[in-house]
């Protein structure tokens, strides 16, 4: 060892992010002082965002498992059979800290991020989508924010050449100090040729391949796994910069090595850089590695192996070769004018050895750095049980028809247009289902198959009762993908809470993981793939806990999916789902009453599967013309998309005799669909959903410019569209 | 039809028009990568992709203007070989000087990418042969850096003779500053060399070529070229 490297004192341990119950385990797993090397290397394997240390023992409880899942959590990204030898690769990943510190640079290399876990499985990225969090729109930083972020999505995405298809995004006061850019990625594989992290084989070469190391992004994981402050500014040296021109290269070059049989195991270079990749490769494949630095390629003259160690430079990869496929594959990385360099061998020692300048700089046990990481069963505190509030008890401030039209035209329900305009979402040529729908669809080559997908949470519900939230989240997703005409196959999760070291937040996030359990197991939609992003806190203020689900499910034949703008005039309007008209966390109740308040609705995973089954079925028999679900908003909501989507009208009856009226058109009970028909097929359907005794009445019927119910003033569709239109881009036009 | 699609790193829709080529044509394309310094045999229609060549971090398109291959495109085009120049591409073939002006920032400053209305000004060209003169059609585009701009002589001489194929308009035909989505020189959203055999445009024909978008107003284009080289032939 060489000894001119700092000191390693204990104020030196703490800003590594870690406890001195953590050095002390260190120590007696090494059984030495650690280099400054070694220090850096156990700070980024063991902090949060790399060892899930408080989240570990909570994740075990999710279901992972189906027998269409090719690889559940703990690879690169999941892997799903979707028939004839096809599989969909995927994740979804937070970029919170980076991107709202410099939003631009922190959202790319969100996305690249994210790319690269698919490719690297094998997998041609063919969609993207995302889930934006933003602070309160008054709020002095929230416009650069979305400015940035919204760009930077694109820049990346767009530059790369992967359509963004859908997604999510919200403002709320919460998330002021503390955005949530969380990026999911799609790629699709042949099931015989997934490629894994694992390496095998002993004196097997490591190669390095892709962009060169700079200093960029060193200890990004250990921001990542603290609580910002008001000097969180200063971290911006942290933050990487993306490159999605060398990301398109490194993409074709490794398909194109891995078509060619070079690959043993392939690991990207994320969170962490060459010290997670490195370990994770020898880990998984209980080997050994030797590293050599004196062969990493490098951007800057004299860097030190802890830089190299931990700098998180983006667009590289890690691979252990097949030696007799060496000249082949650098042949590869040459033609796409990428950097190819053996940078180490497997061994057979199982320790992980870095050596620079010829010195050994560090020299650990290799499994012990992921196995051995510090495992927290953090105190936690369940949430405070809210009322459940009354309909009767909720006086309306406005008509009915006056809500809606304030509500379609407020930051939570309006178009999203001006944010996915901005992304490519037509690129491939594959696009059925664009933007603006329950969830996108996409075709798989030349079809016939499509893939539906669509990213979920409703924060709001999360917060007031972490379990129905959780479960409400998966519920979503998977009435979403069925909205379409997809059976839905499986979920990423995304999970986004504050300081798990404070009770409350770590009861927020059992009772989310809880509730997103349940809800797997009972509509069998496993989790395959997920991230974990705790300490999204500022100044002691935590985010609204948003687990973030991204579905996949398949459609057998892609020109049979079913969208939301109404067909024709004349087609009855069914509402599919029961309805009590629950007002407890509606948008309602906060936007128009100006009360964030009371029990979310309360799901019921058994009608969620009966409605949705039943609902699917009607698009697969062609029997529905338009299908929408009903969620954020209500009914009188999703009413109003169907009408603006398509330019047709509907003639509504009034509220259930039952239920007061705003409760009946703007309450967010679940399990609800509202489905179009021709009128010729409408008594079977009753007769055929009675069968199954699945809740369903005719609310009107479609036809008309306006949106007219009975008794109610009629509003013209322009008028709505051109409300629902206009804040975004109004918003964003607006000199702060 | 023997189509050549030119591939330069960071190109990204190589396969959406390689796709369109081969539904409307019967044929496969051959994809011919930037370092060649000839095309295949018998080419007789040379297409320039989308993307983002050499990341655009240059000015769109110059670097890949400088590709050894351009060298045999360029020879190909004054042999008076059929060139189409899409989105990145129409950057290319300007940045080649086949084509006269630039491509500057969209004049809202942001990447755009929706369908969008254009007119097709004359219909007795290779590239346009396929549709009626007047024609409106939609097409998506998708880009940061659309926004037609040349001297004033280059848009006279243009305009004069006739060389502007291509116009945002509205979806009846209407020419005018709120259709015109990028703020382009006279609404231009695709131009031919003097020649007449040599295309830029922004929009994206090769994404409307089937039923299932829900729309195949981008299938003229590209049947067009079939029945004039199909007759040449």
């Amino acid at each position: 060892m060489i000894n001119n490297e700092p000191q390693i004192t204990p104020e030196l341990v703490a800003s590594h992010g870690l406890k001195p119950d953590e050095y002390e385990r260190i120590l007696k797993l090494i059984g030495r002082t650690p280099t400054f090397t070694e220090l850096g290397i156990f700070s980024a394997m063991w902090n949060e965002h790399c060892s899930y240390k408080s989240s570990r023992i909570h994740l075990r409880g999710l279901p992972t498992k189906a027998p269409w899942v090719i690889q559940g959590p703990g690879e690169n990204a999941g892997v799903i059979d979707i028939g004839d030898g096809q599989a969909v690769v995927f994740k979804m990943e937070s970029h919170n800290h980076p991107s709202y510190i410099e939003p631009y640079q922190g959202a790319t290399t969100g996305v690249g991020g994210i790319l690269r876990d698919v490719f690297t499985m094998g997998a041609r990225p063919i969609a993207c989508l995302n889930a934006l969090s933003f602070g309160d729109p008054s709020h002095p930083k929230t416009r650069h924010l979305v400015s940035g972020v919204v760009a930077g999505v694109g820049g990346y995405g767009n530059s790369f050449g992967v359509p963004t298809v859908g997604g999510q995004v919200r403002f709320h006061t919460r998330y002021d100090g503390n955005i949530l850019v969380n990026a999911m990625a799609v790629g699709l594989a042949d099931v015989d040729k997934i490629f894994y992290a694992a390496a095998s084989g002993v004196n097997m070469p490591i190669v390095y391949l892709g962009s060169k190391t700079g200093r960029d992004g060193i200890h990004g994981a250990t921001m990542a796994s603290a609580e910002f402050d008001d000097d969180s500014e200063e971290k911006r040296p942290t933050v990487q910069v993306g490159d999605p021109f060398a990301e398109k290269l490194l993409l074709e070059a490794c398909l194109e090595i891995m078509d060619a049989g070079c690959v043993i195991a392939i690991q990207d270079m994320g969170a962490a850089g060459l010290t997670c990749s490195a370990v994770e490769m020898g880990a998984k494949g209980d080997l050994g590695v030797d590293l050599d630095l004196d062969s990493v390629p490098t951007r800057e003259q004299g860097m030190s192996a802890y830089e190299m160690m931990l700098s998180e430079s983006q667009e590289r990869m890690l691979m252990v070769l097949k030696p007799e496929k060496e000249k082949q594959a650098e042949a590869i990385f040459r033609k796409w004018g990428l950097d190819f360099a053996i940078v180490g061998s497997t061994t057979p020692s199982k320790r992980f050895v870095v050596k620079h300048g010829g010195d050994v700089m560090a020299d650990l046990p290799i499994k012990e750095l992921e196995s051995e990481a510090p495992l927290y069963n953090r105190p936690h505190v369940p949430s405070p049980q809210l009322p459940v509030i009354q309909a009767r008890d909720v006086a309306p401030p406005l008509p009915v028809v006056d809500a809606l039209e304030k509500l379609i035209a407020s930051p939570e329900l309006c178009s999203k247009r001006w944010v996915w305009e901005q992304y490519d979402h037509v690129i491939g040529g594959n696009t059925v289902q664009r933007p603006g729908g329950d969830a996108a669809v996409v075709r798989v080559e030349e079809g016939p198959k499509g893939l539906a997908l669509t990213v979920d949470v409703t924060p709001r519900y999360c917060e007031a009762d972490p379990f129905e939230g959780g479960k409400q989240a998966v519920a979503e997703a998977w009435r979403n993908i069925t909205a379409v005409g997809g059976r839905p196959l499986a979920i990423t999760d995304n999970l986004n809470f504050g300081n798990p070291e404070r009770p409350e937040n770590m009861g927020q996030f059992v009772g989310c993981l809880k509730g997103i359990a349940d809800a797997c197991r009972m509509l069998d939609f496993p989790v395959v793939s997920g991230n974990v992003s705790l300490y999204n806190e500022t100044n002691g203020r935590g985010i609204l806990p948003t687990p973030s689900i991204g579905g996949v499910g398949l459609l057998d034949d892609f020109t049979k999916s079913a969208s939301l703008a109404f067909k024709a005039e004349g087609h009855p309007i069914l509402l599919i789902g029961d309805t009590q008209g629950w007002l407890g966390q509606s948008v309602y109740l906060r936007d128009i009453c100006g009360r964030e308040e009371g029990a979310p609705p309360p799901v019921d995973l058994a009608a969620e599967k009966r409605n949705g089954d039943v609902v699917r079925g009607m698009i697969h028999a062609g029997t529905a013309t338009a299908v929408h679900d009903v969620s954020d908003g209500g009914l009188l909501v999703a009413l109003a998309e169907m009408a603006m989507a398509s330019g047709i009208g509907a003639a509504l009856d009034a509220a259930a005799a039952a239920i007061v009226p705003h409760a009946w058109w703007f309450g967010e009970d679940q399990a609800r669909y509202i489905v179009t028909v021709h009128e010729q097929d409408l008594l079977s359907v009753f007769t055929k959903l009675k069968a199954v005794e699945v809740p369903c009445i005719q609310i009107g019927l479609t036809g008309g410019h306006e949106i007219a119910i009975a008794g109610e003033r009629a509003v013209h569709i322009k008028s709505l569209q051109h409300g629902f239109e206009s804040w975004l881009p109004d918003y964003m036009a607006t000199k702060s | 039809m023997k189509s050549a699609v030119l591939v330069f790193p960071g190109i990204n829709r190589e396969r959406d028009m390689a796709r369109a080529l081969r539904l409307v044509s019967g044929r496969e394309p051959a994809m011919v990568w930037h370092a060649e310094t000839s095309l295949p045999e018998g080419t007789d229609l040379v297409v320039a992709p989308g993307g983002f060549s050499y990341g655009d971090y240059l000015r769109c398109g110059a670097i890949a203007a400088r590709s050894p291959v351009m060298n045999a495109v360029r020879a190909f085009a004054s042999d008076g070989g059929l060139v189409l120049g899409v989105c990145n591409g129409f950057q290319i073939l300007c940045e080649s000087e086949l084509l006269p002006g630039i491509l500057m920032r969209n004049a809202r400053l942001k990447f755009i990418c929706h369908d969008v209305h254009v007119r097709v000004e004359r219909s007795d060209t290779p590239f346009t042969r396929g549709y009626n003169a007047g024609q409106v059609i939609r097409v998506p585009v998708a880009h940061g850096e659309g926004n037609y701009a040349a001297d004033e002589d280059t848009i006279r001489r243009l305009e004069g003779e006739g060389r502007v194929l291509y116009r945002y308009c509205s979806p009846s035909g209407e020419v005018g500053d709120t259709h015109n989505i990028n703020g382009a020189a006279q609404s231009i959203a695709g131009i031919i060399n003097e020649r007449g055999n040599v295309l830029g445009m922004m929009p994206h024909p090769e994404n409307h070529v089937e039923d299932i978008m829900g729309c195949t107003d981008g299938r003229g284009l590209f049947a067009g070229l079939v029945a004039h080289l199909g007759r040449a032939a």
